[in-house]
């Protein structure tokens, strides 16, 4: 009998593995009871498809990636040694097909030869087109595991955290320190990835009592500490901000309420490291294959889960720990034939075990994808064992990556353990235990056949292919990382790095510090996308917002439209119609009686005190000081450079107090900017300028009619255009402003927005009685078109000038407002820039954002903003953006929409369709 | 040098790969060049390899503060496109896309342009008419784009969420089937194997310390490998522009962004091209290892540490979950951060700068890669005649002071706004 | 994310907070154009220290100026702005 098997108890936990049902015990890793059911065969690596097993007992498991879970659980490239099984586990190996144990894939490995690092660029030339029939293979043999294609039907939470002491990694080292905190006072949170408080003591009990971390733990949480195991610390940001990842299930399983994993941003004031230290494998031809184990795991595998990897073994080290590791497959019933040491006599002298020094592994053989031999250089010698075990240890390697996130830290080399240690940090932050510190080691020795000694095994990059990338000059560690993919695996090169890095110094002939280090990037191990997302992923992040009369407007079955964080009615189609024949209907109501519409969005600001007026005339680039209260005008506001970036009306409702409304999209652009201009221009203003977008709900009232429903509603006369008046409309305070959008005579009703139904059904009641109707976004832009208002992200696109708009003549004379030195620069007042113009089809319908050309073929020479038609007579009609449009009216042009295949001739009019004089404002 | 084949591959199954050369030299500087590149990115070695290869000047250095290709070329998503409304910019890339095309086979190095087509998705009829004029206004400048429909969408990209109850739920796209992506270390490798080979300098690890100035001219520079006089210096430092012109005296008008991208681990391909939103800010390709590639919003806050904040990269992958739910499980493997030049258009700038001898490229902002072979193109023609090619003359540094500013987005002069 | 001491509230998460603007950008209204100009397009943006005018939008929504390290991200100095911190 050979291969791995437990001792003891199958267990009782069922799972699947392939199909397979399986049996494991409590505590039980996936990786534990895949060996435990003598499973060695694992995964196939990414590159060549090669048979791999497991490799180590922890998070830096290069090899066995499985997909667990099914539909939108499943979890790719989940790590088997970092997954605890739970009963009905579905698990799936990855990367081969038609199966595991026969994968046609794997005649890649074959040519392995032929495909060394970044062979791929040095073939397949040829035009793109071939190139993207050639990558239609290669993106199909690489990946790894299935991604899923159902959404994921579980929730994820977050959480912050404040503490004055963080400890990262619950080992003895952890739970020490977090114990002397707590008793110091200190508010302390100790994390730990395993599932188990200091894994290490069950796989080491002669170091300390594993019941005295239970203890430890006690006290700790006795004192007010909190501690959070299937936690790790995934990255270390500015002040001290680690961000904690919490499995709150197993990869794959139904959440047992409902919350998947949480994820903590925990401000800590101290940071204690105490992460840990990663075993290094050795490199020797073959030592990818399965039955080729780290030390430390080995020996993880057989004291904590009770499995045996293997029933005779080799044992090869450069330090003393791996004896540890005979003892205990000794201890096991294993039978361990050799001990390879690459240290001179006497090391491992006294060990009772077979020890061969100045010797380590040469090559490995297998027979069905499992070891059977090993051979090594022995005093000048090759010998040979057959075994089905090989336990490796090439030294330790701290984990040192959260230590090196923390922004301008440095580590030093310590020759002994050939092992770089944390030094200096910017932050609050200190490493403690193995991640401080290894036990020294020996050399380690030449590998022979380097082009197959495996070193980053995941994405089969050898030794060889360090020395290559070497002699074509990728001779930065960078380089060589980018040019090998070595690194750049799932396992974010935690088991390869050194030995990189070890060539590479070789190779230049300097020490290792002197090669070179790369960026240890965050997270510490790969973190499920939907955890960091959190919450906001099915809204993409954005909240919407409800209008204060939606349910009015839902109740008349709108069609909605999106509009920024809102949602406005577009039209209220009558049973049979379409979009725009209700529009059109809707707009000839406005036309020719009355219709009603919100305008809530709007943006609208109260600015009142003495400075009022000084500081709307910085804010908006029209005079304000001149108007009379009562009355309001139309205002344009300039960004800095000069460019119109948005519209409006300001009112003057006291002597001292102004109501400024600007564009619904730009609202909250207009708030940061008003809170600028006051607070940080303008601070000893004596003014206060108030964001009252949605304090206020707004209802247009439109039409020849308009007069009179507002007439029927209001005590005083309905106020003259541009002038404004305090009322009551169903017993509710409103503010009546008389202005249009539409081209008609028209009101904009103001009120509380929680009382604006009353108000909104008393409007409505008169509206219909005299023939009219509410009226939505697509009927108003019909009639704003056709009368020739802007719109901000139509006309007002933030690349125009007040010039180019034609809103000059309105500018400030006096000038000081936002924006005025800007629009001085010279090629803002250049004839020929994009102007606005009006365009009228003369066949054919204008297709909105078409290009203005001369004739197919030619440049575009402008654009169109906006198109619609004449409310009344049909007609298309548009506005558009044109090279010196002032100067050609008259002119024909080609409005081409080639995406769309529509066109249209045009004629270059005047931006007005409708009462040009603008006698339907006034009665 | 060994010319890359499939037949050079298949010799070095007997003898072990040995045959292959360094791609580039490990020269010393000399003491003179005629141009003089500061920046060993895609854009400055691009730049040398074009002066090189299509103006004759031979005698050109590239210096590089730390290791070729290490700065926002090996950081950004590797989109290329040419996707844009305003035909100054259309114009500019569109020529660099038609490089792209060949440039495996020019630079006998495959960058792996794969034209798998970069997608633009509209979530409302707002969004789809912006989408049909930014698709229009390309078409009649004579470049590829195709206005889709809900359905071709859903047939191109499976996995996405086509519900109508979706926040943002997708109404078609556009689509610019020529764009795609490319490997982003082969342009900068492949760039400067091409440019050693026609005898540019690429010196590595050498860092400009300063301007040697004549009067008012720069004609040389300052290195912590000594001074280097020159003809005429070129900047090329994207992300470091305003460091490094500050060190001539000027003041440009960019802000140091951090702009972080993200990958996850590998997975079988799930999705097809590049996805690209009107409404989101989130960008989503798959490698051809099969990580998911994605990107979002510079952090909007000025900072040269290559290093952001976390809520950033959450943000665009909670945007990329919401369009494509079934990114959720999958994990994200490493996330990183670039230096970017946000300019005060969130357009480039290549040409001459008020300082005699000393040219300026940079401004990229979040855009720089797709353009490599049109800026080395441009700038290249630049240094080489001293007047800038009809491609990169509405670049200029001078547009700022003339208010001829080339503002794609609208969004004005505040980077962080864009 | 940093940790930024608003002068009103007290430290708070850079998530709270929005960067506006570089000190040498702000432009006063009354200045004369050439010297507006140069603030509305030229930078010094350093690799260091500089100032820059950032708003507690998410918390007490006061403006502020903070003196920062461009690589260290380290806040120097921070004042608060606005008629609240008038003399």
């Amino acid at each position: 009998m050979s291969g791995p098997r437990r001792s003891g108890e199958p267990g009782t936990i069922r799972f699947t593995f392939d199909g397979k049902p399986l049996l494991a015990r409590p505590g039980d890793t996936l990786a534990a009871a895949l060996l435990a059911n003598g499973i060695g065969l694992v995964a196939r690596s990414f590159k060549y498809h090669r048979p791999r097993g497991i490799m180590a007992a922890g998070v830096e498991e290069p090899n066995a990636l499985v997909t667990v879970g099914t539909a939108g659980r499943g979890e790719p490239n989940t790590r088997a040694t970092d997954l605890f099984v739970y009963d009905g586990m579905v698990a799936r190996s990855q990367n081969r097909w038609p199966s595991l144990s026969f994968d046609v894939g794997s005649i890649l490995g074959l040519a392995a030869k032929a495909l060394p690092a970044g062979f791929y660029y040095k073939t397949f030339f040829g035009s793109a087109k071939r190139w993207l029939l050639y990558e239609w293979f290669i993106r199909r043999a690489a990946g790894l595991g299935d991604a899923p294609t159902a959404a994921d039907p579980d929730r994820f939470a977050q959480r912050a955290g404040f503490c004055d002491v963080l400890v990262v990694g619950a080992g003895p080292a952890g739970l020490a320190a977090a114990l002397a905190a707590v008793e110091a006072g200190d508010r302390v949170i100790l994390v730990e990835q395993d599932s188990l408080l200091a894994p290490s003591l069950v796989r080491d009990p002669q170091e300390l009592d594993p019941a005295w971390a239970e203890a430890t733990a006690e006290r700790i949480r006795a004192l007010g500490g909190r501690i959070l195991l299937r936690t790790t610390a995934i990255g270390y940001w500015d002040d001290n901000l680690i961000t904690l990842s919490q499995r709150l299930a197993e990869p794959g399983e139904r959440p047992p309420a409902g919350t998947a994993q949480r994820l903590w941003h925990v401000r800590a004031k101290r940071v204690v490291l105490a992460t840990g230290a990663l075993e290094r494998p050795l490199a020797f031809a073959h030592n990818d294959r399965p039955g080729v184990m780290l030390s430390q795991a080995v020996r993880t595998y057989v004291r904590r889960f009770g499995v045996i990897p293997g029933q005779r073994a080799v044992v090869a080290t450069n330090n003393d720990d791996a004896y540890l590791t005979a003892a205990a497959l000794r201890d096991a019933g294993t039978e361990v034939v050799a001990v390879l040491d690459t240290r001179p006599a006497p090391a491992g002298a006294n060990s009772g075990f077979p020890v061969h020094n100045d010797a380590a592994p040469l090559a490995t053989k297998g027979a069905r994808h499992h070891l059977r031999e090993v051979s090594a250089r022995v005093a000048g010698k090759v010998v040979r064992w057959q075994v089905d075990l090989l336990a490796i240890s090439g030294g330790m390697t701290p984990v040192v990556h959260l230590h090196m996130q923390a922004g301008g830290a440095t580590l030093s080399w310590d020759e002994a353990s050939q092992a770089f240690l944390p030094s200096t940090a910017r932050q609050n932050v200190t490493s403690i235990g193995a991640a401080a510190g290894a036990d020294p080691v020996g050399p380690t020795l030449a590998a022979e056949d380097p082009a197959k000694s495996f070193i980053d095994f995941q994405n089969d990059v050898t030794l060889g292919d360090v020395d290559l990338a070497w002699a074509e000059g990728y001779r930065s560690v960078e380089h060589l990382k980018r040019y090998t993919t070595l690194g750049m695996a799932t396992d974010q090169g935690k088991t390869s790095n050194m030995a990189a890095l070890g060539r590479l110094a070789e190779k230049q002939g300097v020490a290792i510090p002197e090669a070179g280090l790369t960026t240890f990037r965050p997270p510490y191990t790969p973190v499920t996308m939907g955890l960091l997302a959190g919450r906001t992923e099915r809204d993409a992040g954005a909240h919407q917002r409800r209008l204060a009369l939606y349910q009015v407007h839902q109740a008349k079955g709108p069609i909605w439209q999106p509009l920024g964080y809102w949602k406005r009615p577009r039209a209220y189609p009558k049973s049979g119609e379409n979009l725009s024949q209700a529009a059109l209907r809707e707009a000839r109501a406005v036309r020719t009686a009355v219709g009603m519409t919100d305008v809530s969005t709007l943006a609208k600001f109260e600015v009142s005190g003495p400075d009022a007026a000084a500081l709307l005339e910085l804010i908006c680039a029209t005079t304000v000081a001149k108007l009379k209260v009562g009355r309001g005008r139309y205002t344009f506001m300039l960004r800095e450079d000069g460019l119109v970036f948005d519209d409006g009306t300001v009112w003057r409702l006291g002597v001292d107090r102004y109501l400024l409304t600007s564009s619904t999209g730009g609202a909250d652009r207009m708030a940061a900017h008003i809170s600028y201009v006051r607070q940080f221009l303008r601070p000893q203003f004596k003014v206060s300028a108030v964001n009252v977008q949605e304090h206020y709900a707004g209802i247009a009232i439109a039409g020849p009619k308009a007069t009179k429903v507002l007439a029927a509603l209001i005590d005083d006369d309905p106020p003259r255009h541009m002038s404004t008046v305090a009322a009551t409309i169903a017993r509710v305070p409103v503010l009546v402003l008389a202005a249009s959008y539409s081209g008609e005579r028209a009101f904009e009703v103001y009120v509380e927005a929680t009382k604006a139904e009353a108000v909104w059904n008393a409007c409505e009641a008169e509206v219909t009685s005299l023939g009219g109707c509410p009226y939505g976004m697509e009927a108003m832009e019909f009639l704003r078109i056709e009368k020739g208002h802007l719109v901000v992200g139509g006309e007002i696109d933030g690349r125009l000038t007040p010039h180019d708009l034609a809103l000059d003549k309105m500018l400030n004379k006096a000038g000081a407002y936002v924006g005025a030195q800007g629009l001085a620069r010279p090629a803002l007042t250049q004839p020929g820039r994009k102007q606005l113009v009006g365009l009228d089809a003369l066949s054919g319908t204008i297709p909105e954002g078409a290009m203005l050309v001369q004739a197919p073929g030619q440049p575009a020479e402008g654009h169109v903003t906006a198109a619609g038609l004449r409310v009344l007579d049909g007609g298309s009609i548009a506005l558009g953006q044109l090279d010196g449009g002032f100067a050609r009216h008259g002119e024909e042009l080609l409005a081409t929409s080639p995406t769309r295949r529509q066109s249209a001739r045009v004629r270059v009019v005047a931006p007005h369709f409708y009462d040009t004089l603008g006698e339907r404002y006034r009665e | 040098m060994t010319r890359y084949s499939a037949l050079g591959l298949v010799r070095g199954v007997f003898n072990g790969q040995s045959h292959w050369q360094p791609a580039w030299r490990d020269p010393e500087p000399k003491a003179n060049y005629d141009i003089v590149i500061i920046g060993g990115g895609g854009h400055g070695l691009a730049t040398a390899y074009y002066l090189a290869s299509v103006h004759g000047i031979r005698n050109v250095v590239v210096l590089e503060k730390g290791w070729i290709g290490g700065g926002n070329t090996g950081r950004n998503t590797t989109l290329v496109r040419s996707n844009y409304r305003l035909p100054q910019l259309h114009n500019f890339f569109e020529f660099g896309l038609k490089m792209w095309e060949h440039l495996s086979d020019e630079l006998n190095y495959n960058v792996m342009f794969s034209p798998r087509g970069a997608l633009m998705l509209g979530h409302s009829d707002a969004d789809m008419t912006m989408l049909a004029q930014r698709g229009d206004a390309m078409r009649v400048s004579g470049i590829d784009s195709e206005l889709l429909s809900r359905d071709q969408v859903a047939k191109l990209e499976p996995l996405l969420d086509m519900s109508r109850s979706a926040r943002f739920p997708i109404e078609g796209g556009l689509i610019q089937r020529r764009g795609g992506t490319a490997r982003h270390d082969a342009v900068a490798w492949g760039y400067a194997r091409g440019a050693d080979r026609l005898g540019v300098d690429i010196i590595q690890k050498c860092e400009v310390t300063g301007f040697v100035r004549e009067g008012d001219a720069v004609v040389g520079v300052e290195t912590s490998r000594g001074r280097i006089g020159a003809g005429r210096v070129a900047i090329c430092v994207a992300g470091n522009s305003g460091h490094v012109a500050a060190m001539a005296g000027l003041k440009l008008p960019v802000e140091s962004q951090t702009l972080q991208a993200l990958v996850s681990e590998g997975v079988k391909p799930m999705i097809n091209g590049v996805i690209m939103s009107q409404s989101l800010h989130c960008y989503i390709s798959q490698s051809d290892k099969g990580g998911i590639v994605m990107g979002g919003d510079p952090d909007n806050w000025p900072s040269y540490a290559q290093r952001g904040q976390p809520m950033v990269t959450a943000g665009a992958i909670a945007q990329a979950i919401a369009l494509v739910p079934a990114l959720s499980r999958l994990r994200m493997l490493r996330t990183w951060g670039g230096v970017t030049d946000m300019s005060f258009d969130g357009s480039p700038i290549i040409g001459t700068t008020p300082v005699p001898g000393l040219y300026l490229n940079g401004g990229w902002c979040y855009g720089g890669f797709k353009a490599t072979p049109a800026s080395g193109w441009t700038y290249a023609h630049t240094l080489a005649t001293g007047a800038p090619h009809v491609l990169n003359a509405p670049f200029d540094l001078a547009r700022f002071r003339r208010g001829d500013t080339i503002d794609e987005s609208g969004a004005g002069p505040m980077p962080n706004h864009r | 994310m940093m940790l930024i001491s608003c002068p009103h509230c007290g430290p708070r998460a850079q998530a709270e907070f929005t960067y506006e603007r570089t000190a040498d950008s702000v432009i006063q209204p009354d200045a004369a154009p050439a010297e507006a100009i140069e603030h509305l397009i030229a930078r010094a943006n350093p690799r260091g220290l500089d100032d820059e005018v950032w708003r507690h939008t998410f918390g007490c929504r006061a403006w502020l100026v903070m003196t920062r390290h461009r690589v260290t991200h380290a806040i120097e100095a921070i004042r608060a702005v606005g008629p609240e911190a008038l003399p």
